[in-house]
């Protein structure tokens, strides 16, 4: 009970803080909109050979989305060092508030946050020709969630770690991209040479990428979903164990 | 809010509590077997230079820091097994302040109230008192980034008071403040006392802890130097000081002076050479008169109470004005 009560009000907190000054949240979708509008239109045709799919914007958007989840719940660490430096979590921790709770809120504000900006990204997809139903769009918010909570708790646990921004983001960086351009976001892994779609499907976030993809279309009986599901709520389990862990031992 | 105080025994007892640090090279012992005993609704002042591990003690009093070793307890909680009942009823102010930039005076207290326990129609009312005991009424809607040095400090101690706590840590309190926020500060220090809470603050220097702290300890290198009132420590120097200044010539200067059966320590510092003799008034002309003989004049030569930067200078042979500034 006191660990909902405290999530709560710590998710409250950072929301507000975060509705204050949205910068983060806009430059977060700065990127994977440049793709849409400058990247996308050259795939259609791209895609079309690949023989992926039959509209190139189904293809793709689920990936930016995943994009946006990647580096939107990556940098929360990033937040997390200014709150170190300004004291607030040091204060934080001399109360009884529980510990797990100040991951809880803040990963789950990233979470809200990541749901918006997917829901833009969406909607602003739709004049460039993707199709989806309104079934499709609550599938994918749902599947966000656990994405966001396997990748911001570990940012967190990062953040307390590196202690500050400069070692903290070339780390981002060099987890993040590798993983991203792996998971086959920007071009079909079916182009790809038999060692890189190894490496491809042994990155966990193909398979979100995947189910996020049959999810889009409403192709409910892919086994893409349960696959990418499965995954992506093991990972959100133990990302969050790690990101509590790390707050209850500690020493900022 | 009210919980059990307890009323008879300190505050704070401390038997032998150490702290190692550790690193991939070396290991610091940043604590060294510190005893203390701090009775309640008293002021209990902390002092020691840089480096001295006032702060690491103070943030194992506090719950952010495990011992490496030693026993504690604090509001009658036992460190080690209970640090939630501690956190429950102790309240902290750290040095580098505690507050959110984009978050509001009052934000920040309604919040710290909830953490607290309390439901938001209480939170809200006890973020009101405060901030009308602190002053900070007018600035309340206001993010902290619009907020002084002595605005932001007190709403930290504000932060640390919510919930009424037995015991209050406050780290530095007023560093960085300029002196009319500075004596502010100390006033509210008092009436937080008045109203039976007990402070334990650390500070470097020397006039916070002779105008506030009831009792004080000195802490260099890890262990406690020394222990008691401003006055029973400054008594410890016993007799009064005298300093010479001479240009140039102290090495010789101590030297001399040294020689004198009725001084009983000197050092030197910057060229000045301070003197811990019985009895002041007679010593001044036997000390010009050494001087003389040795063919020495000096520019300046004063006769004072001991201070308590005295105190430390004798403790551990370093001036703490030096190291505060």
């Amino acid at each position: 009970m006191k660990t909902i009560r405290d999530t709560w009000l710590i998710f409250h907190r950072s929301l507000i803080l975060t509705l204050r000054q949205p910068t983060w949240v806009v430059f977060g979708m700065m990127l994977p909109v440049l793709y849409l509008v400058l990247f996308g239109p050259l795939l259609e045709g791209a895609v079309k050979q690949a023989g992926a799919g039959t509209n190139a914007f189904n293809w793709f958007v689920p990936g930016l989305i995943i994009q946006i989840a990647i580096f939107g719940t990556a940098f929360g660490g990033f937040g997390l060092i200014a709150e170190l430096r300004n004291g607030v979590v040091e204060r934080m921790r001399v109360t009884p508030m529980s510990r797990a709770s100040m991951l809880l809120g803040r990963s789950l504000r990233d979470v809200v946050v990541l749901m918006f900006q997917a829901l833009i990204m969406i909607l602003l997809a739709i004049p460039f020709g993707l199709v989806i139903q309104p079934g499709s769009i609550v599938a994918v918010l749902a599947l966000l969630v656990l994405i966001g909570l396997s990748v911001a708790p570990l940012s967190y646990a990062g953040g307390l770690m590196l202690k500050s921004e400069d070692a903290f983001a070339p780390v981002v960086n060099s987890i993040a991209m590798p993983l991203l351009l792996l998971s086959g976001i920007l071009l079909p892994m079916a182009l790809a040479p038999d060692w890189l779609k190894f490496l491809s499907n042994i990155n966990p976030l193909t398979h979100a990428v995947n189910a996020a993809r049959a999810l889009f279309n409403a192709d409910w009986g892919n086994p893409d979903i349960a696959i990418g599901v499965t995954i992506s709520t093991i990972f959100a389990v133990i990302a969050v164990w790690v990101g509590s862990r790390a707050f209850t031992r500690a020493v900022a | 809010m009210a919980l059990a105080r307890p009323t008879s025994g300190p505050m704070i007892q401390t038997s032998d509590l150490r702290r190692t640090f550790k690193s991939r090279k070396s290991e610091v012992e940043a604590v060294r077997g510190v005893d203390l005993s701090v009775g309640a609704g008293e002021i209990f002042g902390f002092l020691g230079p840089n480096g001295a591990g006032k702060t690491t003690t103070l943030r194992m009093l506090a719950t952010l820091l495990t011992p490496t070793s030693g026993e504690a307890t604090v509001a009658g909680a036992d460190l080690r097994r209970e640090p939630q009942a501690v956190r429950e009823r102790i309240g902290y102010v750290p040095q580098g302040g505690s507050t959110d930039p984009a978050e509001t005076g009052r934000g920040e207290l309604v919040l710290q109230c909830r953490l607290y326990g309390m439901n938001k129609s209480d939170a809200q009312a006890r973020a009101a008192e405060v901030l009308a005991a602190l002053d900070l009424e007018a600035a309340a809607d206001r993010t902290t980034s619009t907020y002084s040095g002595g605005m932001k400090r007190r709403l930290d101690v504000g932060l640390g008071i919510v919930h009424k706590p037995s015991v209050l840590f406050l780290d530095e309190p007023t560093t960085g403040l300029d002196p009319q926020a500075r004596a502010r500060m100390w006033d509210e220090i008092r009436l937080l006392r008045a109203g039976g809470t007990t402070v334990f603050l650390t500070t470097h220097y020397l006039e916070e802890a002779d105008a506030l702290a009831d009792r004080l300890a000195i802490i260099d290198q890890g262990k406690i130097v020394a222990e008691g009132t401003a006055d029973e420590l400054k008594r410890k120097v016993a007799g009064d000081v005298v300093t010479i200044v001479v240009s140039g010539a102290t090495e010789h200067v101590l030297e001399a002076v040294r020689r004198q059966e009725f001084v009983r320590e000197a050092t030197s510092e910057d060229g000045v050479v301070r003197l811990y003799v019985d009895r002041g008034e007679t010593a001044v002309p036997l000390l010009l008169r050494v001087l003389d003989g040795e063919g020495l004049e000096a520019s300046s030569i004063a006769l004072h109470r001991p201070s308590l930067d005295d105190v430390f200078l004798l403790q551990t042979g370093r001036s703490l004005r030096d190291e505060a500034a």
